[in-house]
């Protein structure tokens, strides 16, 4: 044994003192953005122009990290949410984000709204390597870890959503002549691929497809379109108040198809109601939120306690508006995985925390459905239910149907 | 108007010049944040100098110019997506597309005049994000999806950043646009222009070939707000339809009044503003509620409004108008 005692415990003490110090730093490590105080977070959101309905979710991100912080902040640390307007309008988008990352020097963007605005800076968030968190669209593009490793989605895309409504058209409706009414947009075109892909082989069974703009002032030439064309499935990928418009129109004139609706417009405030109860029976949609006004969900408890913090944090505001649902889980899911990073505060790890989620449960979404990520999958909400329109609630029926097995 | 002393002149462009460079010692202050701005404000001053040759030089009004700036973005955006023409090209094809499309809306806006000339413009300005998005076309602009683009490089291996890079590409565009209008303006043209604005039934007495001018004047003003439009698609990288709805054509004709109708340097000041205030606006608002606790939720737009309003009462001749007046006034005392 050449080794002498000294060295040994030399070399042993030196061993211990990299690897504690190691741990010293494992423990509290930030990258900009996150001190031991403060975590940085940026957001754009359309407060102004054509798409300001959506400010909604913006102004409930901003209340949930006020309540947040009075309840003490995350590990001690207080959340600074940087918001700004961009009314959905890209090159601004680009403008504010730059502001936000180079200038507020966030540590992460989370929950930018609008598929144009998210796509102009795609490539300038990946290329600086900060995180583009949650994003509030329904493109299918958002889940590429291997071309854009710092992009994250949040609900399920509309593309998943529209192959699920074409396998359960294959599968029960009998001789289907599917007719499309669609805005004329990119969510229209996502949920029209959707339905091609899902639909296969069986393509040919679309035999009428029309648009609407979103400035049209109704789409009733369209439905009648629609019914002179012979269709028996109605496949209905409008925005709400065209939706409304298109349940009243069929039901005018008479036309009763199956009827599917996109998701974007189940609110049952805002389109059933309007469309008149009578007309809308039988419409089928899929779901991955509770609806607030729906009356099953009256007593139930995650409802309950969204109701208080909405009385409590943004007092007067709608809540049977969609995108306070929508704003208060997002905001959850951002909240925990925050809450997973502990003290590495680091770009690298959020995105780390963000890609591993299992069956993590988020409130507000429907039971059965959980939050699940991996380095390959960023898609973190890809399950949905079906419902049926039923008196004057959405009836959930069949299992919670995945993206994986539709 | 009065002239801007050529001696300030110099210096300014000087200024511009050099502060840029500071870049690496003064990061913070002269951050690529900063110049990006910067540059975003050159670009809106050239698409206002567009409009301001046809509105304030030429007196016909347009709603539309978001139309032309959309047409020279898309040019520009799809010579470089589909035939990987370099960026510095796109410039003048985009100028002389826009220059087509502007010259052809002036042939029926010549029985056109005033209100129904700005209606006739309007229309242009919806319809072309819709014509943008046509399934015909769709394969060309990328429908809604728009078109993806890559930022200029720095070329010849200058020691620059993109920002610094931007910027004076930028820089370089806008004074060669302004000094070809000075020289425009300061011409037989220009003069026959501006006849055409005072009055109308003269110029043509005197033998000014009034529609020419007019179509002329609409393709030039055009062609400057399509380089404009082609330089922001290279500066934001990304062209969609979303990008160019008629609140754009509302915010140059914003940056034209309150930097001066009919005034070169006006153009530049309208541009600096119409950012400027558009990215503050938002800030002054939440200064209002959070930091003076005055209980007023005061949408950005207000706030907007308010400016537009104050600044219009105190300086009817836009600020160019307003600051030669003082200028005037203290050389007088």
């Amino acid at each position: 044994m050449k080794t002498s005692r000294r060295t040994f415990i030399g070399g042993v003490s030196a061993a211990a003192m990299v690897s504690s110090s190691n741990i010293a730093f494992a423990q509290k490590k930030y990258d900009v953005g996150a001190t031991d105080t403060e975590i940085k977070i940026g957001n754009t959101n359309p407060y102004s122009g054509p798409a300001s309905s959506y400010g909604a979710i913006g102004k409930t991100i901003d209340a949930y990290w006020k309540s947040v912080n009075a309840a003490g902040g995350i590990n001690g640390r207080k959340v600074n949410f940087i918001t700004y307007d961009d009314g959905y309008s890209p090159p601004k988008t680009v403008e504010m984000v730059r502001k936000l990352v180079e200038e507020d020097k966030v540590l992460c963007t989370f929950n930018t709204l609008g598929t144009p605005c998210n796509t102009a800076i795609h490539k300038y968030m990946n290329q600086k390597k900060v995180p583009q968190l949650y994003v509030a669209t329904g493109a299918s593009k958002w889940g590429d870890p291997k071309h854009f490793p710092w992009t994250m989605g949040f609900q399920p895309d509309y593309h998943t959503e529209a192959v699920i409504y074409a396998k359960h058209i294959l599968a029960n409706v009998k001789d289907a002549k599917i007719g499309v009414l669609s805005q004329n947009d990119d969510f229209g075109k996502d949920y029209f691929s959707g339905l091609q892909e899902g639909l296969g082989k069986e393509a040919s069974r679309i035999i009428k497809h029309v648009t609407y703009e979103v400035t049209d002032p109704t789409v009733d030439s369209q439905v009648i379109q629609l019914k002179d064309s012979g269709a028996n499935v109605f496949f209905n990928i409008s925005a709400p108040k065209q939706a409304a418009q298109a349940i009243r129109k069929a039901a005018d004139i008479g036309w009763k198809p199956a009827h599917y609706l996109v998701n974007v417009s189940v609110s049952v405030a805002a389109v059933m109601k309007p469309a008149g109860f009578e007309n809308s029976q039988g419409i089928l949609t899929a779901f991955y939120l509770k609806d607030a006004t729906d009356k099953q969900w009256e007593n139930d408890a995650e409802m309950k306690v969204w109701r208080e913090w909405m009385d409590k944090w943004m007092p007067g505001a709608n809540k049977g508006d969609a995108n306070h649902v929508f704003g208060y889980a997002a905001s959850s899911l951002m909240h925990e995985t925050l809450k997973k990073c502990g003290d590495t505060l680091t770009r690298e790890n959020l995105m780390k925390q963000a890609a591993s989620f299992q069956k993590f449960r988020l409130p507000m979404l429907l039971p059965g459905i959980l939050v699940n990520t991996s380095p390959t999958d960023f898609f973190p909400i890809q399950a949905v239910r079906l419902a049926r329109f039923k008196g004057e609630s959405w009836d959930l029926f069949g299992e919670v149907m995945h993206s994986e097995s539709a | 108007m009065a002239a801007f002393p050529r001696k300030w002149l110099a210096v300014l462009i000087a200024l511009a010049v050099v502060i840029p460079l500071l870049h690496p010692v003064l990061p913070d202050l002269v951050s690529n944040y900063r110049l990006f701005l910067v540059s975003t404000m050159i670009i809106a001053s050239i698409a206002v100098l567009g409009l301001n040759l046809l509105t304030g030089f030429n007196g016909q009004i347009s709603l539309g110019h978001s139309a032309f700036y959309a047409v020279g973005a898309y040019t520009a955006a799809i010579l470089m997506d589909k035939l990987d023409c370099p960026y510095y090209l796109t410039l003048p094809a985009a100028a002389v597309m826009s220059f087509i499309v502007g010259y052809l809306f002036g042939l029926p806006a010549l029985r056109l005049e005033g209100h129904y000339l700005a209606l006739a413009t309007f229309a242009l300005a919806l319809a072309v994000p819709q014509i943008l998005k046509y399934k015909w076309l769709e394969d060309l602009t990328g429908g809604v999806q728009g078109i993806v683009l890559m930022k200029p490089e720095v070329p010849f291996g200058l020691p620059l950043t993109d920002d610094q890079w931007l910027y004076y590409y930028c820089l370089i565009v806008m004074l060669i646009l302004y000094w070809a209008a000075a020289n425009i303006l300061g011409s037989r043209s220009g003069r026959a222009m501006m006849a055409i604005r005072d009055y109308h039934i003269a110029a043509s007495t005197m033998g000014i070939n009034t529609s020419l001018y007019k179509t002329v004047t609409f393709g030039i003003s055009a062609a400057y707000t399509g380089i404009a439009g082609a330089l922001s698609a290279s500066a934001v990288a990304f062209v969609a339809p979303d990008s160019f709805s008629f609140f754009l054509s509302i915010k140059f004709l914003i940056g034209l009044v309150v930097g001066g109708v009919g005034s070169l340097t006006g153009s530049v000041i309208g541009g600096i503003f119409y950012v400027l205030v558009d990215n503050s606006a938002q800030a002054l608002s939440t200064f209002v509620k959070n930091d003076l606790g005055l209980q007023f939720d005061l949408s950005a737009y207000t706030v907007f409004g308010i400016l537009l309003i104050v600044l219009m009462y105190l300086m009817p001749m836009g600020i160019a108008g307003g600051l030669f007046a003082v200028i005037r006034r203290l050389r007088r005392s």
